[in-house]
């Protein structure tokens, strides 16, 4: 069907739809759409056959910026609309696109829901810790303590951890970046297009607007390396700036360690995203700053079956052991009697 | 009108009747529904018309015996056209003293009463709030009582078999049956082939039930307490090939059949309530039919899947009962902005918030036409009787298609868990429906998702088409470029072609038809599951020499192109609804006319009686 833009390689550019983007100057989001669009190139995505889905929010905005097929749907519900469209068209690329508020607050049954059932479609996570699209109030990932306009004596809720959420929901695949990150935002996105099931990914985003500053401990040149810990699976957790600290074991908990005085790399935690028990991604998703770097990078990978294809193979499974479906056949079926 | 004849087969003298009407009541644990739906699908095929009401509680397990937990079946078969599953009973087949207690009020005077002799022990009576036993104090001579021991005329019937005393005690429903059967002349054999198909791999389990079924119908043969059979004879209906069709039946038959005839495939996408969970139910038994089924966590993500679904190109469903509609409200806005063809099933029943869950009622109209924010115009149809579920929703698809908006569908736990005979369509005289999906654009020209055709519809473009890249959602569209738009006459130009297309639909509809006189002293109007309480009464009424007309509308918005004429044509309009007045509502904001309302909540659908009775107080 497609067949000039399926010869055509596509640019970043070509992803660009005609729309104003219109988020505020220095929003975190402009550079993950940047990033996205890079990806989509980069993967070789057909315009046509990649479909993005939202609920509300700002980064909810995401798919009238990109020139694909694109629903901007309601608050919290874009997993469930993406859930309709995968199972009935297997066939196309789906990305959901949410805010820590629309996905873990209003959303978090779909979220959740979506990621067990493990259809094949990415879930991308734009985490600024506060609601933006209206205007500041504390969000379900803001800090206990959280000054905001809903919250002048400070947050009292627990905060909720995206990752561990979705770990405790059976992810297949878990990944974590930083908007201004774009080299590794870049990667994670594209190891969750490379992804079969649903790939869940945070993303680390910057509201200069009602959250500045949220996440300058990971982002601020001087302290990022002694803040942050990339992930490579494989690798031993090695992090700082002279990367001369690590992660190690201690009984059941993570302590960070100094290389060399008696402790060396084999000491260290290994990471293993494709390890198919979930306790070391749950592990790496607490860690969190300032008693830990926070990763970021893939924290789990692995392959399991698909709900889309699972339901389709039943209906193909139906027809072949009772052929498809004859209407004058289930209508004349069981008692039936004529009336001359 | 009865005569009397001398059968051959038994001893007993057989007296012809036009129609009867029994109810099986018992515990919930009894096994009434399955007897009701037994002597059913017996009437149907000796080729009775038959109309049947279940009743059951909403609690799964009532405490054993009282009358929380009773549940009743009741069926009504004759040799003519009937309507309604009758409002009194003839015969009352009652398993125990709790459902001898809540039903007896609907046995007519001279009725046949049945009872399990042998519940009727001190505890059970006690539970059912007797000081005595009616069975003994002569509180029952008004009615013809046959009280029978039938747990342990079932025991001795199941006896060697190796079977519990709970499981001997388990097949007294098969016993009631076969006494009801004898009863009313009704052959065995329906019965007995369901019982090889459900108990086939529990043989002694099905021997007990062949067992208790003939012994129940030898009694009545050859016990000396009954004087007498009754028998109805085949109903002239129009001919053709008929089954026995639930409306939750009919309905899920007729989501597969526009599938078909529109070669969409369908995607359901639905969260569990009773009493539209049977569509569900019944869908996911056919996924050879393409059927995708998706349970899915709750309302929203059912309607919200549905509009994925709907974008990406399927023939998208959703049903639900009133508390799940209001769940899904957001989301049918959002159908409705979208602008993408979806069908919304209500099975209504008693409201408001979790309600009646198992009772009937009337009461999600205005839910349906206006119970979303912003002006969020919607066609809805009502289906009037089980078998009409089906006609009801081939037409609710072609509306959404040829509109490209969310169509709600109106059915009721009346007519969902009701039945009645259904002719059976050949499938490729159903009328076929058109679905149009745009080419693709490879000029390099711009795709317009909200440009119109001359239905004020906008085109239906999916995934996967090059060059019809487009993002829709809920938030205003421009004016044919689909672009987001907040200015301000833009919005009100929206809001105007979305309710004009709506209204539209009235020219592509038909018009209203009346059943009885064109113009007369009385228009009776209704709409959805009273149908057939309405027509009965109008007809009993017309037949007294009543100027009495019935009009029962199915297009509930856009409403008929003629109802403002007809509704001018007559004195007075009565208007019974099992609600406080909506469609009065309606039709006093629409045509300004002057109505009566008949208004009934009790979650049980009108007696013919009632409306009657209305009809003559306003004829008098
Ligand atoms: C049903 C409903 N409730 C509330 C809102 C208002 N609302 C819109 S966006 C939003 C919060 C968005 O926060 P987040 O998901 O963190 O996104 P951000 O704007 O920060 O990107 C809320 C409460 C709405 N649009 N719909
Ligand atoms: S309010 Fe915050 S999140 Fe929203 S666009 Fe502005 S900077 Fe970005």
């Amino acid at each position: 069907m497609s067949t000039e833009s399926a010869l055509k390689v596509l640019t970043p550019g070509d992803f660009a739809s005609d729309q104003d983007v219109r988020w505020c100057p220095g929003c975190g989001d402009y550079s993950i759409l940047a990033q996205m669009k890079k990806v989509l190139a980069g993967i070789g995505a057909v315009r046509e056959n990649t479909v993005f889905i939202s609920g509300i929010g700002c980064s909810s905005r995401f798919p009238y910026y990109v020139d694909t097929y694109g629903i901007h749907s309601i608050h919290g519900r874009a997993p469930a609309v993406a859930t309709g469209l995968k199972t009935v068209r297997p066939d196309l690329s789906v990305w959901v696109i949410t805010g820590d508020g629309d996905g873990l607050s209003i959303g978090g049954n779909h979220l959740m829901h979506a990621i067990r059932r493990n259809l094949d479609m990415n879930i991308i996570l734009f985490n600024n810790r506060i609601y933006g699209l209206t205007k500041g109030q504390y969000s379900p990932t803001s800090p206990l303590g959280k000054v905001t306009k809903s919250t002048p004596m400070g947050a009292i809720d627990n905060p909720l951890h995206p990752l561990s959420i979705a770990i405790g929901c059976e992810a297949t695949f878990v990944a974590r970046s930083i908007d201004v990150n774009i080299k590794h935002l870049e990667m994670v996105l594209h190891r969750a297009a490379e992804h079969r099931g649903t790939s869940f990914v945070e993303i680390y985003q910057n509201c200069n607007v009602f959250n500045d500053g949220a996440y300058n401990f990971a982002t601020d040149r001087e302290t990022k390396a002694d803040t942050t810990l990339e992930l490579e699976h494989g690798k031993p957790l090695i992090f700082g700036k002279d990367r001369n600290k690590g992660i190690r074991l201690h009984g059941m908990d993570p302590e960070v360690v100094e290389l060399g005085k008696g402790i060396s790399e084999d000491d260290l935690l290994f990471h293993d995203e494709k390890a198919p028990e979930p306790s070391l991604a749950y592990l790496l998703s607490r860690m969190r700053y300032p008693e830990f770097p926070e990763p970021i990078g893939v924290l789990r990978a692995v392959d399991a079956p698909r709900y889309e294809e699972m339901l389709n193979g039943q209906v193909a499974e139906a027809k072949k052991a009772r052929g498809e479906g004859d209407l004058d056949k289930l209508f004349n079926s069981g008692d039936t009697w004529t009336v001359a | 009108m009865a005569s009397t004849t001398t059968s051959v087969e038994t001893h007993k003298p057989i007296i012809e009747v036009h129609s009867a009407t029994v109810r099986f009541c018992g515990d919930s644990g009894d096994g009434m529904q399955l007897a009701g739906t037994q002597m059913t699908n017996t009437s149907a095929l000796i080729g009775n018309d038959i109309a049947t009401f279940p009743d059951f509680p909403a609690e799964i397990r009532a405490p054993r015996g009282t009358k929380a937990g009773v549940s009743g079946f009741q069926i009504h078969f004759a040799d003519t056209e009937i309507f309604t599953p009758g409002d009194r009973v003839d015969a009352l087949v009652a398993m125990n003293p709790a459902a001898l207690v809540t039903n007896l009020a609907d046995l007519i005077p001279g009725g046949i009463l049945i009872v399990n002799k042998d519940a009727f022990d001190e505890k059970s009576l006690k539970l059912a709030g007797y000081s005595g036993s009616p069975l003994e104090d002569g509180t029952l001579k008004a009615f013809q009582l046959f009280s029978v021991e039938m747990t342990r005329l079932t025991r001795l019937a199941v006896e060697g078999l190796g079977l519990s005393v709970k499981e001997a005690d388990r097949c007294r429903n098969f016993y009631a049956m076969g006494l009801a059967f004898w009863l009313y002349d009704r052959p065995l054999d329906t019965t007995l082939r369901y019982i090889d198909a459900k108990f086939g791999k529990r043989p002694d389990v099905a021997e007990a039930n062949r067992r208790a079924l003939h012994a129940g119908y030898n009694y009545g043969e050859t016990v000396e307490a009954f004087a007498s059979q009754f028998r109805v004879n085949p109903a002239k209906l129009t001919p053709g090939k008929y089954r026995n069709i639930t409306g939750n039946e009919a309905t899920a038959w007729g989501l597969l059949a526009a599938s078909k005839r529109s070669d969409c495939d369908l995607f359901y996408g639905t969260y569990p309530i009773t009493p539209a969970s049977d569509i569900l139910h019944e869908l996911a038994k056919h996924k050879n039919f393409g059927v995708r089924t998706f349970q899915a966590e709750d309302e929203i993500a059912a309607i919200t899947s549905v509009i994925g679904a709907a974008f990406a190109g399927a023939m998208s469903v959703t049903g639900s009962s009133g508390p799940g509609i209001a769940l899904k409200g957001e989301g049918i806005g959002l159908g409705v902005m979208t602008e993408l063809p979806m069908l919304v099933i209500n099975v209504q029943r008693g409201g408001p918030s979790t309600g009646l869950p198992t009772k009937t009622e009337q009461a999600d109209l205005l839910q349906a036409v206006c119970g979303r924010n912003g002006e969020c115009p919607a066609p809805v149809i009502a289906a009037r009787s089980p078998a009409d579920c089906f006609d009801v929703v081939l037409e609710a698809w072609r509306i959404a298609v040829r509109y490209m908006t969310p169509v709600f569908i109106l059915t009721d736990g009346y007519i969902a868990n009701g039945s009645e005979p259904w002719r059976i369509p050949e499938v490729d005289s159903l009328p076929s429906i058109t679905v149009t999906h745009p080419g693709p654009i490879t000029n390099g020209d711009k795709y317009l998702p909200y440009q119109r055709d001359e239905r004020l519809s906008r085109p239906w473009a999916v995934p996967g088409t090059a060059g019809l890249q487009h993002r829709i959602g809920g938030l205003e569209k421009q004016d044919i470029t689909g672009n987001v738009s907040y200015d301000p006459l833009n919005h009100e130009h929206m809001v105007h072609l979305r309710a004009n297309k709506v209204a539209g639909i009235a020219n592509d509809i038909p018009l209203q038809e009346v059943d009885g006189p064109e113009k007369g002293k009385l228009l009776v109007i209704g709409w959805g599951g009273t149908y057939g309480a309405l027509a009965t009464a109008v007809r009993k009424a017309r037949a007294a020499g009543g100027a009495v007309a019935h009009c029962h509308l199915r297009y509930l918005n856009p409403m008929p192109r003629n109802l403002g004429e007809i509704l001018k044509s007559y004195d007075k309009v009565l208007v019974p609804e099992l609600n406080l007045g909506q469609l009065r509502l309606l039709l006093q904001g629409t045509y300004g006319v002057e109505t009566v309302g008949l208004n009934k909540v009790q979650g049980k659908p009108f007696t013919v009686g009632e409306v009657e009775d209305k009809i003559k107080e306003l004829l008098a």
